[in-house]
Parts: structure tokens; C-alpha cells; sequence
């Protein structure tokens, strides 16, 4: 036993031919991600703290679908949203629709810190945030060239797609609006930990679906679907937001455990392959006895961990392993 | 065993003190909601038909806590929440944030069934409820006046009992502690407006539904989201169950509450009642909350730990019953 931590950067339809320019600043983004996540967790910083300060990193990177780089709405805006959860107090916080808060996962933690609420969004949020003087600054500041270009080509896809919006949705998966290019802006970003005494912790945090409606909201803020955490262990996932929320995958994983005492891997890999279509989602999770695993059932997710014991590893796809 | 079952909520956590003329009104509600459903049910609707009717009813009328007679916000406006979930193939929906939409319950179910996406929230919702043209109208259309004099009455016991701008103690911030039964969510039981209407069908093909639709904790503030749009927690449905709660809602969304009663039901075999038991038992810890259930097999049931839920109840054999009280 001992600490353990992981990080994800969204689970998706990564193409192995990425360009080697496209998947090496993640790869070291990972890194130095989880490098922050260990060096707290070795000064001993609550979990909690931990996947904050890690998230809020992530957020920052352009890289991910997160705070900057967040990809854009069918109205080239950004709207952001975020959800933290601590295992021992099952405490939690979420945000949606944040539009200028340059950390959403830390608004998150204020709301759930202070105020009687668990889940503030739009304005009631932006305006919280302003009241918290936390940082915020101009949209444009989300809003990466990438982004601007993804836009584009998802709607260029879509108008290729209009028939199928006139009818109504009648099967259980929602068609999502395909990125034309290979390099889709996928997911999400997250980080699980648990520390030497068993205390658990998560939190995700997304721009959302490229070319979303306004006002959409994923599973990312949903307590139970992008993020769970209590006494057994800590779940962050990403992937298709209504795949997730159906599904209530970060839950179900810890019920699982709780009721059919299954093992975090039994557990996660039952939730992932078993329980959720193919091609919808990625989770990581930490367990109270240090344990980690990182399951996905898409081409790749962007991820990695590391472990007390001295073990660590980024990777994006199932056997490709990256030092 | 089989055959159809109903459920319906109108908010859990009740003043002790609510005039028995109230109580009565109350009772003929859901006397009514419930008998809109059965008849829906007699002539064959399918339960997500059934839940969203009976939900909409709720909305309409002014008594409980959704649509017209919503809770207000600390601004005194409305801004409504609801979620909708089809148990066969686990489809969801779910609104929040709406201000101008008279039935919330039918846009969650139309952001279901016609938009790409499960969950609108604010302006962006509005929007899509333009575009899908369903009725609008002005936000006051949704406050009443007995609404406005609650506020009033929570604003005041707010700067006696509770600053949450002071840091406090960790159960006081998320609502769920309480030092007397007789406050609930932050509010003395006599300005609370019980969270939230809700339905829970499973029809005569064993199909389950559920629905909740909600204006939300009097006083919250703006841009507050609880449990009620939340699927996992305030409403969940799939092969086995339908399930919708009310009450505190962070201590619902804390414990996904509505996903635990399948879960237990799934995962360790119990039967509805027991897993309803079980959850208003072991799920809440200081929280206060309540909901109603029906399974796949004909059966319903209900649980609730605080003072009072106002509910209903029936099943195809002919049993019926509408309570408040234990």
C-alpha cells in the first residue's frame, strides 16, 4: 500500500496515426502532470488538494479538452464544467456553463466549500465566481486556433448529417456529431488519487462536445457519471457524455465493488466492456488500498499513473507503451 | 405478480404543522394525478407517456413545488429543473434553468427524444424550447404569492441561522446536517417548500419510467442545480425499477440515490421494498430525503426518513392509497 495516482486527458477515437506533433505535447503534458500529482502526494497534500491542483494544471495545458483548449459550441463559444468529489466526506462540487473562469474544477471546490449548494451553473456561477474573486479574463483567452478549425469541420460533417436531426432520435445512442479530421478534440481531462492512509479523491473537467447545442451539459458535472468518489475508491471518466450519464459509470464502479465485492479492476473492467457500448468511454480509477487501473473500450485514451512504489507510465492506445 | 404500478410524489419533508385544509388539498392532488395515471394506464399508454402526463399535471397546478408555484430563487424568479427516463433502454433527459417553459417535464422529454444531447441547461434551453414550440410564458406566471411570502420569511431566518458566506464545519456547507428534525436543506420546516413532484410508472408490458420536475430549494441561489435533473440521483429508471426522490437535494446527489435502489436491486438481489429500505436507511446519513419506486414486476413502494412526503400509490389489483404522514 501507498499512494497512487492517475491522470487522463480524454478517451476517444485516437487515431494510431496521430501525427507525431499531435501526440508528443500530451504525451509530455501527461507527464509533467503527473510529476505535480506525485511531488504533492509526497509532501503529503490531501487528495483532495491533489486532483485540484492537478486538473487545474491540465486546464491550463491547450492540449486538452479543458480550460484552454476547451473545444467550442455550435456558437464558437466556450462553456466549460467541472465536478470534485472527496471519497471520505462524499462532499462535492460541480460547475457548468462557465464561460471566463479560468480554473472551472476550482470553482467547483468552492461551491462545494462555500455554499449550501452542490452545483452552481451559468450565470448564477459566473457571477459566484466573481464574488469568490477567483481568476477570470476574456472567453477568447479558451479559445484555441485548433478549436476554431474543429468547429468547422464538425460542421461541415453535419451538414452532411442534417437528415437524420429531422426525424426523432429513436435509438438508445445518440449520434454524436463525427470530427471529419482523425484528431478530434476528444473528452476530458481528470485526475484520481489516494494517499498512504487510504483517503480518495477525483476530478474531471471538460470543455464538452465539439459543436454542442449551448446550454448542453455532459456527464462531466454529473455527481455519479463522470466523477464519483467514497471510502472504497475514486472513479474519473470521459468519453461520450450521454453514454456516461445513462450509465452512471464512475458510480457504478464503486457499487460494484460495494455490492458484488468485486476488485477495482473487476469492477471498472465489468463497467467498461460489459455495461457500456463500445466506443463510448474511459475511466480511471484509484482504489483505498493503492490500487490502479485505467480501462477504456475506445481506440485510446490519453493517461497515465504512477505508484509509490516508484512505477509509472503515460500511454494513449492499449499496447503502446511510452516511457 | 405483474400488471401495472403508479407512483406519485409532491416533496418530502413537511411542516407538522401544515393546516389540515392544506393537507387535504394536498391529498386530493395526488388523489387526482394518481387517477389521471391509472386511466392513461387502462387504456394501454406506455409508461414514459404515463409519467410524463401525470408529471405535467403536478407542474400545472399551483400547490406543490414545480412549474407554477415553484420555490423562488434568492432573486424571487423561477427557475425550474426536471429529468425523464425511459427504463428499456435507459434514454434520459433532463432541463434545468428554465424560466419561461410552462411544463418543464415535456421539454426534458422532447431534449430526449429530439436533440442529440441529454441534458440542456438556461438560455440554451430556452432557446431549444423555442425552436420545439412548446408553450411559453412570463416568468411570473410561475410565482405566487404565498411563494413571494415565503421568501420573505427565508430571507429572514437565513441572517439568523445560517451565513454560508462564513466558512463553517463541512456538514453545514452541503445542507445535510441539521441540529433539530424540524429544519430541512438550511430551512425551518415552516418556509421549506418540499423539493420537487414525481411519477414512477411500470405499465402493463413491464416497461418503468420515471419523472421529477422541481422549482428547487426556496431561497437557493441563482444558477443552483439539485438533484432533480440529475439522472443517478433525483430520477433514475431501467429494466428493473423507476425510481424518483425528493428532498435535501445534495444529500440525494451525494448518495445517487435513485441509481442505488437498482444498483442493490441488481447487484445484491434485493426485492423493491427492501432496496428502497435500504437506501433511505444506509444512503442519507444526516441527510433527509425521500422517494417512490415501482419494479418490473408490478410492485411499488416508497421510503422517506424526514417529517412527512406527500405521496400516492396504486397497482392493477386495485390497491390504492394517498398519505403525508408515516
Amino acid at each position: 500500500m501507498g499512494w497512487a495516482i492517475a491522470v487522463h486527458g480524454g478517451a476517444g477515437d485516437i487515431s494510431r496515426s496521430l501525427p507525431h506533433d499531435r501526440r508528443q505535447p500530451r504525451e509530455e503534458a501527461l507527464r509533467h502532470c503527473l510529476q505535480i500529482g506525485v511531488e504533492a502526494l509526497e509532501s503529503n497534500l490531501p487528495p483532495l488538494d491533489v486532483v485540484e491542483l492537478v486538473v487545474r494544471e491540465l486546464e491550463n495545458i491547450p492540449h486538452f479538452n479543458a480550460g484552454r483548449g476547451s473545444v467550442l459550441t455550435s456558437e464558437g463559444t466556450v462553456e466549460m464544467e467541472a465536478s470534485i468529489m472527496d471519497g471520505n466526506t462524499m462532499r462535492c462540487g460541480a460547475v457548468s456553463g462557465l464561460t471566463t473562469v479560468v480554473n472551472a474544477v476550482s470553482l467547483a471546490r468552492l461551491v462545494m466549500e462555500k455554499t449550501p449548494h452542490i452545483y452552481l451553473a451559468f450565470d448564477g456561477a459566473e457571477q459566484f465566481a466573481r464574488e469568490q474573486g477567483v481568476e477570470i479574463v476574456d472567453s477568447s483567452h479558451f479559445i484555441t486556433p485548433e478549436n476554431v478549425e474543429r468547429l468547422k469541420l464538425a460542421k461541415e460533417a453535419n451538414r452532411v448529417q442534417i437528415d437524420y436531426n429531422a426525424q426523432p432520435i429513436q435509438n438508445d445512442t445518440k449520434k454524436e456529431k463525427p470530427c471529419a479530421n482523425g484528431d478530434s478534440q476528444i473528452g476530458t481531462v481528470g485526475c484520481v488519487a489516494v494517499d498512504s492512509h487510504g483517503n480518495l479523491a477525483s476530478a474531471t473537467s471538460t470543455g464538452g462536445l465539439v459543436n454542442k447545442m449551448s446550454g448542453r451539459i455532459g456527464d462531466t458535472p454529473v455527481i455519479g457519471a463522470g466523477t464519483y468518489a467514497n471510502e472504497l475508491c475514486a472513479v474519473s471518466a470521459t468519453g461520450k457524455g450521454e453514454s456516461i450519464i445513462r450509465g452512471t459509470v464512475a458510480r457504478d464502479v464503486a457499487a460494484l465493488m460495494e455490492f458484488k465485492g468485486l476488485s477495482l479492476k473487476e469492477a471498472a473492467d465489468c463497467v467498461v466492456h460489459e455495461r457500456t457500448p463500445k466506443g463510448t468511454v474511459g475511466l480511471i480509477a484509484v482504489s483505498a488500498a493503492g490500487e490502479v487501473v485505467m480501462s477504456f473500450n475506445t481506440t485510446g485514451m490519453f493517461r497515465g499513473f504512477a505508484t509509490e512504489d516508484g512505477y509509472s507510465e503515460v500511454a494513449i492506445w492499449s499496447d503502446a507503451q511510452v516511457e | 405478480m405483474g400488471g401495472w404500478a403508479i407512483a406519485v410524489h409532491g416533496g418530502a419533508g413537511v411542516d407538522p404543522n401544515l393546516p389540515p385544509q392544506r393537507q387535504e388539498e394536498a391529498k386530493q392532488l395526488l388523489a387526482r394525478c394518481l387517477n389521471l395515471g391509472i386511466s392513461s394506464l387502462h387504456s394501454n399508454a406506455s409508461a414514459i407517456d404515463v409519467v410524463e402526463l401525470v408529471v405535467r399535471e403536478l407542474e400545472t397546478d399551483p400547490l406543490f413545488n414545480s412549474g407554477r408555484g415553484s420555490a423562488l430563487t434568492e432573486n424571487g424568479t423561477v427557475e425550474m429543473e426536471a429529468s425523464i427516463m425511459d427504463g428499456p433502454k435507459r434514454r434520459c433527459g433532463a432541463v434545468s434553468g428554465l424560466t419561461t417553459v410552462k411544463n418543464p417535464i415535456s421539454l426534458a422529454r422532447l431534449v430526449m427524444d429530439k436533440s442529440p444531447h441529454s441534458y440542456l441547461a438556461f438560455s440554451g434551453a430556452e432557446d431549444f424550447a423555442r425552436l420545439q414550440g412548446v408553450e411559453v410564458v412570463e416568468n411570473e406566471y410561475f410565482i405566487t404569492p404565498e411563494n413571494v411570502g415565503m421568501l420573505k420569511l427565508a430571507k429572514e431566518a437565513n441572517t439568523i441561522l445560517f451565513d454560508y458566506r462564513i466558512p463553517t464545519n463541512g456538514y453545514d456547507t452541503c445542507g445535510a446536517g441539521v441540529e433539530s428534525p424540524m429544519k430541512m436543506n438550511g430551512l425551518p420546516i415552516s418556509v421549506y417548500a418540499p423539493e420537487t413532484v414525481g411519477c414512477v410508472v411500470v405499465d402493463k408490458e413491464g416497461r418503468c419510467a420515471a419523472a421529477t420536475s422541481t422549482g428547487g430549494l426556496m431561497n437557493k441561489m441563482t444558477g443552483r442545480i439539485g438533484d432533480s435533473p440529475l439522472i443517478g440521483a433525483g430520477t433514475y429508471a431501467c429494466e428493473l425499477c423507476g425510481v424518483s426522490c425528493t428532498g435535501e437535494g445534495e444529500a440525494i446527489i451525494r448518495g445517487t440515490l435513485a441509481r442505488e435502489v437498482a444498483a442493490v436491486m441488481e447487484y445484491k438481489g434485493l426485492g423493491l421494498q427492501e432496496a428502497v429500505d435500504f437506501v433511505i436507511k444506509n444512503r442519507l446519513d444526516e441527510g433527509f430525503a425521500g422517494l417512490i419506486a415501482v419494479s418490473n414486476k408490478g410492485e411499488v413502494a416508497y421510503g422517506f426518513n424526514c417529517n412527512g412526503m406527500f405521496r400516492g400509490c396504486a397497482t392493477e389489483d386495485g390497491f390504492m392509497e394517498v398519505g403525508i404522514w408515516e
